[in-house]
């Protein structure tokens, strides 16, 4: 099967320190993948590496024919400010970017699928709303709404359900259900394992350096937790220069 | 009577047309700029900057008079080395980018008046502090009306970026890299944008153009859309009042111009219909849903 991320002992951090360390794999074509660990793991950071906001400390990530700026990404905590006088229509549209450029039309048929995505998320009449009007919830619907307009062939979620309610998040992984179905690869960052037990079917288990990669049932054992509760050690500001595996 | 009031002076004096071209001129393009920096609440960036290219244009005027052109690129180029330094300190170092700026366009400004009070008279001083929207000579008039003209025409083409980097910088690094050449284009216009507020209003009041007509637009509208029409059109309407009440009372017209727009501002802060604080204190019955 194609892959469509492959890391090749690849080590992100900030600093020089490391963040995810000496990390090795594929991601499939079309797989659906959580991606576990405890705060401070390093998922938000594996997530910047795979979206290249965060180059590599060592190694590298490829992303077969795509660039780094076709894949959609949801970061946890987006810098979106609030107050800017915009309404929920043109910040979904956003989502265009892709096709209209700086300054490229949106046309019928753009208009059309941003009613569509809008839908999607269940905010129609939504349309005319000031962002800073919006419940966390419906925020969160509405950055779903922009990256199904994004048409990404790779989506990564930071947390993405995070501090919404259960209606919510069950909407939105339908969504995340829907971009499995059309074979899109969507990694996501959880914290719910139950979740993850009964909906993703691959999941990486982190822990600063990958602790367990595979099918979800094999990685979320007892064991592998706790070991990724234990690995989760401080960062040491005076930490010596790493040697292992050095490339 | 009417007529008299508010259109002869403009028939009769030729450099009352005048004045109130340049101030049009410069209203149509200081609107929609004084909106982005008061939506990046970078509202005093523009006063440090102002005060930031008063040295070149004094050493321009100084090395060839008051000549249009020297005193333009003089402004220009203090006004590009005091954001670039800014840029590069905040960069390198810990100082963050407002204490970067304030440090440079004091030092800027220091320079500027030591130049000008040591080798200059009281009334050159004058005339950089304060503009000299009456005299506007054919010259300074194209160069506003160019400057005009380039700030609507990049705004157009920066605008979507723009927007999208002030509303999600985190989404715009992600899906593209024209985030920061739109800001540094945006940053190259309000420069621009504050030397031809400089030649008509002074180095002092031309941000007064820029940021009251975005505080206004602020108080009516929701959108950025409306915004920026409703901040220009009280550019406009501060422009051509200022001028008159100049005209009829006698006091100087750069002062004149900015205290309309502060009045047109304390009117929105009063009755404006987003945030005014008239219906903060009366917002009538909830409604229903």
């Amino acid at each position: 099967m194609a892959c469509a991320l492959r890391f090749k002992n690849v080590t992100l951090g900030y600093d020089r320190h490391p963040a995810v360390h000496h990390l090795d794999g594929e991601v499939d074509t079309g797989a659906l993948m959580a991606v576990v660990g405890p705060n401070g793991a390093g998922k938000s950071t594996l997530f910047k590496g795979i979206v290249g906001t965060l180059k590599p400390l060592a190694g590298r990530i490829e992303r077969g024919e795509l660039s780094a700026r076709e894949i959609g990404y949801l970061p946890q905590a987006a810098e979106i400010d609030r107050t800017f006088p915009i309404n929920v229509y043109d910040l979904v549209a956003m989502g265009l970017w892709h096709r209209t450029g700086p300054s490229g039309g949106i046309g019928a048929k753009a208009r059309a699928s941003i009613e569509e995505a809008l839908a999607a998320v269940g905010l129609t009449g939504f349309e005319d709303r000031a962002i800073g009007t919006l419940s966390g919830g419906q925020m969160q619907r509405t950055l779903f709404a922009r990256l199904l307009l994004q048409d990404a062939r790779v989506i990564v979620l930071d947390e993405p359900f995070n501090a919404v309610d259960a209606k919510t998040s069950a909407d939105l992984f339908d969504l995340v259900q829907r971009w499995h179905g059309e074979r899109r690869t969507v990694l996501t960052a959880m914290h719910d394992i139950d979740f993850v037990r009964a909906n993703f079917p691959e999941t990486l288990l982190l822990a600063r350096e990958p602790v367990a990669w595979g099918r979800t049932s094999n990685v979320l054992t007892p064991d592998n937790l706790l070991l990724a509760r234990r690995m989760c050690e401080a960062f040491d500001e005076h930490a010596g220069e790493c040697l292992e595996r050095a490339v | 009577m009417l007529y008299g009031l508010l259109a002869a002076p403009f028939t009769e004096f030729e450099f009352m047309r005048r004045a109130l071209a340049g101030v049009l001129a410069l209203a149509l393009g200081a609107g929609p700029i004084g909106v982005f920096l008061m939506l990046r609440r970078m509202s005093l960036v523009g006063d440090a900057m102002a005060h930031a290219i008063l040295p070149g244009a004094a050493v321009g005027f100084l090395l060839s008079g008051l000549n249009l052109f020297a005193m333009t690129a003089g402004g220009l180029i203090a006004g590009f080395v005091v954001a670039l330094l800014t840029g590069l300190v905040t960069r390198a170092t810990e100082l963050k980018e407002d204490a970067a700026l304030a440090t440079f366009y004091l030092l800027s400004l220091a320079v500027g008046v030591t130049i000008v009070s040591s080798k200059g008279t009281n009334v050159d001083l004058l005339h950089v502090l304060f503009g000299n929207v009456l005299a506007l000579d054919d010259q300074t008039l194209l160069l506003i009306a160019a400057n005009a003209t380039i700030s609507l025409l990049v705004l157009a083409v920066i605008y979507r970026p723009l927007v999208m980097e002030c509303v999600d910088p985190g989404f715009m690094r992600a899906v593209s890299c024209a985030g920061g050449p739109a800001h540094l284009a945006f940053l190259v216009l309000v420069v621009i944008n504050l030397v031809s507020g400089f030649h008509a209003l002074g180095t002092l009041l031309a941000v007064g153009i820029m940021m009251l007509p975005a505080a206004i637009g602020r108080f009516w509208a929701r959108d950025i859309t409306m915004m920026v029409l409703i901040a220009t059109a009280a550019g406009v309407a501060a422009g051509y009042a200022g001028l008159l009440l100049s005209f009829h009372s006698g006091i100087a017209s750069a002062p004149a111009i900015i205290l309309v727009a502060g009045a047109l501002y304390i009117g929105s802060l009063l009755f404006g219909r987003v945030g005014g604080l008239l219906r903060q204190l009366v917002p009538g019955r909830h409604l229903e849903a």
